[in-house]
């Protein structure tokens, strides 16, 4: 294999198995690592910075953080790297001083922000400080789209929305709030020099069976419902609910119902419990509150008998697989009715964007779907951009941030002399040595053998008491301090010099994940053979070097390294070195 | 110490036949300077016992005094061990076998607790081929003290202080092969591929098995002009035979002929198997050996791999026709001969 190359940032950013699963690519450890140095505030700031949410993050994010997570691949359970960040947002200080001034002088370019979501939010939170003028159009009368409108303040209390999107409102955005937009030919009319569309999937997808116009009141979108709830135009539901569909919102719908009196709650499912397309955590949750989640059944169709609304009924069907692909097949045997009071449809949600006309010079896929450039953002009228759920269909709030970082990004290269907006940046990085001194280094190398911590929460009675009262209380310092100390510090990275080396092989003998290997070089299917612990199925990458005085080469598999620092310890040459790889993804400045 | 290191391992770590990982053999984190030769040493042997399977609690390290003899410390740690005084570890380790044949004997000594202080107890065990590994870690210099030249050190080189050492040097593998050892070999730490299946066949061999390893002092005797460092002795080694351990286990699908092919059979049914570099000589004949030795150094080379073995010899257990049974599990019966025949034996120094 050829010597891996080490001055472009891409070998070290994949170590960092969490921050280059963020789609924001928030620096983990950095953060984590000032948490256990109690320095709350400075860990809020780093998180600021890359995901501009961390309080509401630190709750609700969907952390794809955490199954990239390498203690999981050591030990049993990833690093609670979410409920941290929450830890360094309830125990912050003041930061008003810290935030980006907003020049007074204005650059005279002005941005129209289409939905007031995270996506849109984020834009401005990265213009805003640049002198760009920017105009938040929202149909709600209030800001934070979906994470206010729809995630149940059980989970996400409405303080925690209010302080996060007003430091961006804050920052001078012209608020249009409370009304619906009706045309973008109309907004671009404006003269706005670029417009920003950040206007989620807002439609949830309806579940068209027999007796759905029969059941009148009694079928609901689960969204819509949510949403209703939230602005305090639904304040009760019937005892016996069902809920069709087995993600997120569906989750979110059960103990929902479940706080505004229902008794009976069902998730009922088409797929198998295991397929569930819901994160595992949020369907623990749902259980841990005795909603039972029925799998294997498909909604054949509405009941209503003499007018009157009885429930549905289900097909009872077995998963098969077919090369790969999931068929649901009917097991034959009668069809089940549940008899219920009000059902919530939550099967998925849809992008509508009726109010774009067709002939702005916008292309339209085959799903109705706005044509958007992966990279930059930039739809095929190069002064409209997309991002978020808009762009690509649902994803989640983390997705929303890292669109809209990298849109205003495309957008201030768009608007700025002499700078092409197709010329994406991968990033920077800094790269510093942790060595102070004989056995000593600047972050915590020994390895704690603590499990995950888990977070407390208040007793199910008075979370059903009161819908807004939040049920997870939150690490509090002992538990975040031993939470923390889990982390492995994957960002400091084992950097090797190979002009150094003696081949003394002190650091493949000491390695107690046996990474280190000195071996003949070969192509890689052949070199990952040949390792201490052959690697061949694993998707980490090797680190290779140049070729050793004994014709070998040393070959660091990544995968479990557990950054300990004691290759470099026993190093007599300081042929390794323990340094702090600090990745910047690209931002607009 | 502010170091530790993790117990955590790599989830596909392998196994051996008694279900352990490698890691399951280690010792307590060295204190010897970082990069040192004895290390690697240590982590040779840990990988050979792991490949055996061997129990831990199945052998004995001895050792002397130096980096070396501390280096017991770092390997095997659920092994019994005993840390004699300078050059005296032949003659603890006599005792030892004497009392418990049953064990498995790895001595670990330097040059200087060989070479100087313990030559005529090395001399003597080599000579009654006590059933044994014997290890010295060389690094032509008495670590521990500071680096003073050991008696291994070739004319001609300098000490990092720059003085030249005036006397010819003592090589133990020769002395060895005439005082009637059965099994030599010379290693390098640098050099685990040839360390390990060298290692294995000394532990399974019965007899006294010596294995001399060049293991580079980083801090003494590491500089340009020294004949121990690093890079002079990998630019020097010759590997001459290179040996594969094929142990019992493994069926052995290819038919052998004692004395005709190039495999060795030992006493316990494993095999060592050799493959001739381009400088073959019969590792079954000493005289060759001797030969192939002697030539290298005549141009400034260093032999290493399997020099010599021979299984055939008998070793000292065998000439004194010791008893198979530990002595602390002897019975009365077993013990005492009867009154009948104590009184023969009393009448007979009458
Ligand atoms: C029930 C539910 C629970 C969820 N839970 C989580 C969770 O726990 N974690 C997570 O990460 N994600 C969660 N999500 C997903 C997450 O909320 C979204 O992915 C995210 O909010 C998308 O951000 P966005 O900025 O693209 O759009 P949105 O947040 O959808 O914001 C779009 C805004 O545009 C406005 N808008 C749309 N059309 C118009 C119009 N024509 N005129 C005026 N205004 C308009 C909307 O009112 C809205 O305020 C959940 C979603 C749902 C439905
Ligand atoms: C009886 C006695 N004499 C002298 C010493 C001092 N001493 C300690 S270690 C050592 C030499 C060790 O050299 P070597 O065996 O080569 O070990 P190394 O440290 O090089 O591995 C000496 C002379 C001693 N400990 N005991
Ligand atoms: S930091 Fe070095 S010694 Fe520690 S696990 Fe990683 S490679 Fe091994
Ligand atoms: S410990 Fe240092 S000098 Fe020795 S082999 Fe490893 S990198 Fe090379
Ligand atoms: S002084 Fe030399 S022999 Fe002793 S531990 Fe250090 S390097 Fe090894
Ligand atoms: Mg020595």
């Amino acid at each position: 294999m050829k010597p891996t190359n080490t001055i472009d940032p891409t070998h070290f950013h994949k170590v960092v198995d969490c921050q280059y699963a963020c789609p924001a690519h928030t620096p983990v450890p950095e953060y984590i690592r000032l948490i256990m140095a109690r320095r709350y505030t400075d860990s809020y700031m780093v998180n600021w910075e890359a995901n501009v949410f961390p309080g509401i993050l630190g709750r609700v994010c969907d952390r794809p953080c955490e199954p990239a997570c390498r203690r999981q691949r050591v030990e049993e359970k990833p690093v609670a790297i979410c409920r941290l960040k929450r830890v360094a947002a309830d125990n912050k200080g003041d930061i008003q001083d810290r935030l980006p001034k907003i020049p007074t002088k204005k650059n005279g370019k002005r941005i129209a922000l289409l939905g007031a979501g995270p996506a849109s939010l984020t834009v401005a939170r990265d213009l805003m400080p640049l002198g760009y003028e920017t105009t938040l159009f929202e149909r709600d009368e209030m800001a934070g789209g979906m994470m206010r409108s729809q995630i149940p303040s059980f989970r996400l209390p409405e303080e925690v929305i209010n302080s996060e999107v007003d430091i961006v409102l804050n920052m001078g955005v012209e608020p249009r709030f409370g009304k619906e937009i009706t045309s973008l030919k109309a907004i671009l009319d404006e003269d706005f020099d670029a417009v920003f569309v950040g206007t989620g999937a807002p439609n949830g997808r309806p579940l068209d069976l027999p007796g759905l116009k029969e059941a009148g009141d009694h079928v609901k979108i689960g969204i819509n419902w949510l949403a209703s709830v939230t602005f305090e135009h639904i304040d009760e539901a019937p005892k016996r609910v069902v809920v069709l569909g087995g993600g997120n919102t569906a989750m979110d719908c059960t103990r929902t119902a479940l706080r505004l009196g229902a008794t009976d709650v069902k998730a009922i499912v088409r797929s198998s419990y295991d397929e569930m397309k819901s994160s595992p955590w949020e369907r623990e949750d749902a259980v841990a509150e005795e909603i039972s989640i029925i799998p294997n059944h498909t909604p054949l169709s509405y009941v209503v008998e003499n007018d009157k609304f009885i429930g549905v009924e289900f097909d009872r069907v077995e998963t098969h697989w077919d090369k790969g692909k999931r068929r649901l097949v009917s097991t034959g045997e009668k069809p089940v009715l549940v008899e219920c009071d009000l059902v919530l449809v939550a099967v998925g949600q849809d992008v509508s964007l009726p109010w774009i006309e067709r002939d702005v010079g916008i292309q339209f896929d085959d799903w109705d779907m706005a044509v958007v450039n992966r990279d930059t953002f930039q739809s095929t009228n190069e002064k409209v951009f997309f991002g978020g759920d808009v762009a690509f269909g649902p994803e989640n709030i983390i997705m929303a941030v890292a669109h809209g970082h990298q849109a205003a990004a495309s957008i201030h290269r768009y608007l700025t002399d002499g700078r092409d907006v197709n010329d994406v940046p991968i990033g920077d990085y800094t790269l510093t040595s942790q060595k102070m001194g004989i056995h000593e280094w600047s972050y915590q190398t020994a390895i704690s053998d603590e499990k995950r911590n888990v977070v407390p929460i208040i007793n199910l009675e008075e979370a059903l008491e009161d819908i807004t009262a939040e049920v997870e209380l939150g690490f509090d310092e002992k538990l975040a301090l031993s939470e923390a100390a889990r982390c492995l510090s994957c960002d400091v990275q084992t950097v090797f010099a190979e002009d150094l080396c003696i081949e003394c092989v002190a650091c493949e003998d000491i390695c107690p994940m046996d990474c280190i290997n000195f071996v003949l070089n070969g192509d890689e299917d052949d070199l990952r053979s040949r390792l201490i612990v052959p690697a061949d199925e694993s998707e980490r990458d090797l680190y290779v070097s140049g070729q050793l005085k004994s014709h070998k080469v040393m070959v660091k598999d990544e995968d479990v390294c557990l950054h300990c620092g004691l290759c470099a310890e026993r190093c007599p040459t300081g042929a390794w070195d323990m340094q702090k790889f600090l990745f910047h993804a690209d931002r607009a400045t | 110490m502010s170091f530790l290191k993790s117990k955590f391992h790599h989830p596909r770590l392998a196994r051996n036949e008694l279900g352990l990982t490698h890691r399951d053999y280690e010792g307590s984190l060295s204190t010897l300077c970082a990069g040192c030769g004895h290390d690697a040493v240590g982590a040779a042997l840990v990988q050979a016992v792991f490949e055996l399977s061997i129990p831990a609690h199945k052998i004995a390290k001895l050792s002397g005094i130096g980096c070396s003899s501390k280096a017991p410390t770092y390997f095997l740690d659920q092994s019994h061990g005993f840390n004699t005084v300078h050059g005296r570890m032949p003659s603890v380790a006599s005792g030892a076998s004497m009392a418990n044949r049953s064990l498995k004997y790895i001595g670990m000594s330097g040059d200087g607790d060989t070479a100087s202080i313990g030559l005529g107890q090395f001399a003597h065990v080599v000579r009654r081929r006590l059933d044994m590994t014997y290890i010295v870690a060389n690094n032509g210099v008495y670590g521990l003290t500071k680096g003073q030249m050991a008696a291994t050190a070739e004319r001609g080189s300098t000490t990092k202080k720059d003085n030249k050492v005036l006397w010819p040097d003592i090589d133990l593998v020769t002395m060895a092969l005439e005082l009637g050892a059965t099994f030599v070999a010379r290693s390098f730490s640098g050099d685990k591929e040839q360390m390990v299946p060298l290692l294995k066949a000394a532990i399974c061999h019965e007899g006294f098995a010596f294995i001399d390893i060049i293991s580079p002092c980083v801090t003494f005797n590491n500089h340009a002009t020294s004949t121990r460092s690093y890079d002079y002795v990998r630019d020097h080694i010759q590997e001459g035979l290179i040996a594969d351990f094929v142990p019992v286990t493994s069926e052995i699908t290819t038919s052998y002929d004692e004395g005709e092919s190039n495999d060795i059979c030992l006493h316990d049914g494993s095999v060592i198997r050799l493959h001739k570099g381009s400088n073959g000589f019969d590792a079954r004949d000493r005289l060759s050996s001797l030969d192939a030795i002697h030539k290298h150094r005549e141009n400034g080379e260093i032999l290493t791999g399997l020099l010599y073995c021979d299984p055939t010899y008998r070793d000292m257990h065998d000439i004194l026709n010791t008893t198979e049974t530990p002595l602390n599990s002897l019975n009365e019966n077993e013990l005492c001969p009867g009154a009948r025949t104590l009184n023969g034996i009393n009448n007979a120094f009458r």
